[in-house]
């Protein structure tokens, strides 16, 4: 296959940057992958959320021709991972979780060699390495090595590495974890740059705001499995609605203006009492002028008020501790939950 | 990212397969990889430096009266064995040094570039030959300060230097597949060091043959390494060339290479 071959079915795939099936992938007793289906659309950011070991680099691997899955299938712009991987290796960019670099090398050397391999004449190594160190304001550190550079730096580096091929979709695992948070905002800014170019963005994390922050979709992963997916509005909306959070100033109030909340609101409210906060869910926020007139009449004084709108730690709590419950096999959950509370 | 636009994937010209050149090239460039590292690293070339002048000094001291008489004699032969002894043990080194460079993430790279997949692992031994030549030319230097004039001449030397350099990349292979399929470097070392000590030592590189049990004698004569060790003494002493040992000796690292070379690159590329 030396051009492109324009068959129908490759062709009806050319929105897609990533179509994966049932993916599976066991290391002895431990099914790492247990069936992930993911779809990504050309030209936009997806992020792929999940707990520590919930299988996220490892699917990234799969997908990246870096391990062969033992079910399923996966296509990268229509070609198959395990049928056409050198295809496949043309068409993708892979940051790893941990800096795929060569440390005893430096920063320029480490490009070149990249470069060189990507079939770039000498010259053009260089000055491609020059160009992409620029970019990623390394030019200073270019002749250090590495083994002297900050986290932050290598990422970068890694990520330059990534782009030397201008690869058309790209794979990040983890891309901030570990960073401080102005590192992980100028990475941030330098993979939203990158989907301006035209690139297709498959990231991991394990940081909820992260995927908030980036992606136009996420699948959220836990054990293997894809527990939901869709956008960041319907994954909240999937938890639920915004919450009123009332707080009134003397405690002998409470009962009368829980009560009023309940009847305005039509909703069962909670409270907490040592806080001496009620909360409620608020399904049409007009009504709550309602609510504040009687509060108002009825001369219950408010010490705090506020609105909370369902935020990915939510979803992605109720998401996975409704599986845990769910399928209540007790030899692994300790430690599960122990990760999602780490979340 | 002013300047980097993306080339959609519908305009690239693809392929799935590596061609030859490519493979050469892509080689050539992770052999460069390997010297810049020996460069930033020149402690690694402990071993060839001071191995081939110890190891010289020591044995023709030792065994010199024994075997021969005198050390100036013992030198025709030990000058030779010495030199393949030394520069095939060097290329343990190689698989060694492939086992901790894999477990970098930088494999990870070099894994999902579009690149052939024998280049990381033939760069690497290419990168090496540095290590036996820098090996060979100590042993020889150090055999030249005791005295030793071989009869040859420099070219035949030289001849016979390249020689030992071909065999041992060939066999660097074995060490390389050592290397990809074993878990640790320090195993590696082990079981490779537990193969060619035997090997090494049970051949004709260091006393002369007949001295040796009937049973034994077998033995040394099958082993391909006394092959290589008559093969470098014939060109170097006597000026031979193109003996059955040289003819043994190049086919013997002929078969090694088309055996292993296959093998670590398959099981390099099943490994995760």
């Amino acid at each position: 296959m030396s051009k492109r071959n324009a068959s129908e079915s490759t062709l009806a795939h050319d929105t897609w940057a990533v179509e994966a099936r049932g993916l599976v992938k066991q290391f002895g007793d431990n099914r790492a992958v247990d069936g992930v289906d993911l779809t990504v659309r050309a030209g936009t950011i997806y992020g792929v959320l999940g707990p520590n070991g919930a299988g996220k680099t490892t699917t990234i691997r799969m997908l990246a021709t870096l391990l062969r899955p033992d079910a399923g299938w996966a296509r990268i712009f229509g070609y198959d991972v395990v049928k056409e991987p050198q295809i496949v290796r043309q068409l993708i960019g892979v940051t790893g979780q941990y800096a795929s670099v060569d440390e005893s090398l430096s920063a320029t050397e480490n490009l070149i060699i990249f470069s060189r391999l990507l079939g770039l004449g000498r010259a053009e190594a260089k000055r491609k390495a020059a160009e992409l160190l620029e970019e990623f304001g390394l030019t200073e550190a270019a002749k250090r090595p590495l083994k002297n550079f900050s986290g932050g730096m290598r990422r970068r580096l890694d990520l330059a590495a990534s782009l030397i091929a201008q690869p058309p979709l790209i794979f990040l695992d983890e891309p901030t974890t570990g960073l401080d948070p102005r590192t992980r905002a100028q990475m941030w800014d330098t993979i939203r740059r990158l989907v301006k170019t035209g690139s297709t963005v498959l990231l991991t994390t394990q940081y909820l705001d992260e995927a908030d922050q980036l992606a136009d979709r996420i699948a959220v992963i836990d054990r293997g499995r894809v527990v939901a997916e869709g956008t960041v509005d319907e994954l909240k909306l999937s938890v639920g609605t915004s919450s009123l959070q009332l707080r009134v100033q003397s405690p002998t109030d409470m009962d009368r203006a829980r009560q009023m909340v309940d009847q305005v609101l039509g909703v069962k409210s909670v409270v907490s009492p040592e806080a001496g906060k009620i909360t409620a869910s608020m399904a049409n926020a007009d009504q709550v002028t309602d609510l504040l007139i009687r509060l108002r009449e009825a001369r219950i004084h408010l010490a705090e008020m506020s609105v909370q709108k369902p935020s990915l730690d939510e979803v992605f709590l109720t998401i996975t501790v409704h599986g845990v419950k769910e399928r209540e096999s007790a030899a692994v959950e300790d430690e599960h939950e122990l990760e999602v509370t780490r979340v | 990212m002013s300047n980097v636009s993306i080339t959609p994937e519908i305009r690239r010209s693809l392929k799935n397969h590596t061609s030859l050149s490519q493979s050469v090239r892509n080689s050539f460039t992770m052999a460069y990889r390997g010297l810049l590292k020996i460069r930033r690293t020149p402690e690694q070339l402990f071993d060839v430096t001071f191995q081939p002048i110890i190891f010289t000094l020591m044995f023709t001291y030792i065994f010199g009266g024994a075997v021969s008489g005198n050390v100036y004699n013992y030198l025709p032969i030990i000058i030779p064995g010495n030199l393949v002894q030394t520069v095939i043990t060097t290329s343990i080194v190689t698989g060694v040094q492939l086992r901790e460079d894999m477990d970098k993430g930088v494999f990870d790279r070099f894994k999902s570039l579009p690149i052939a997949r024998i280049a990381p692992l033939a760069g690497a031994l290419l990168a090496d030959t540095v290590r036996y030549t820098i090996a060979t030319v100590l042993t020889f230097a150090m055999g030249y300060i005791m005295g030793y004039r071989p009869n040859g001449g420099f070219g035949h030397v030289v001849l016979a230097g390249i020689l030992v350099i071909v065999c041992s990349w060939a066999v660097s292979w074995i060490f390389a597949f050592f290397g990809v399929i074993a878990r640790t470097a320090s195993s590696v070392q082990g079981i490779s060091m537990l193969i060619l000590f035997p090997l090494t030592f049970l051949s004709n590189a260091y006393v002369p043959v007949d001295t040796m049990p009937k049973w034994l004698q077998w033995f040394v004569h099958a082993n391909p390494i006394s092959h290589l060790v008559s093969a470098v003494r014939d060109m170097v002493n006597t000026s031979a060339f193109g003996g059955s040992d040289l003819v043994i000796s190049l086919v013997g690292a002929a078969i090694i290479v088309a055996l292993f070379a296959p093998l670590t690159v398959r099981a390099y590329m099943r490994r995760t």
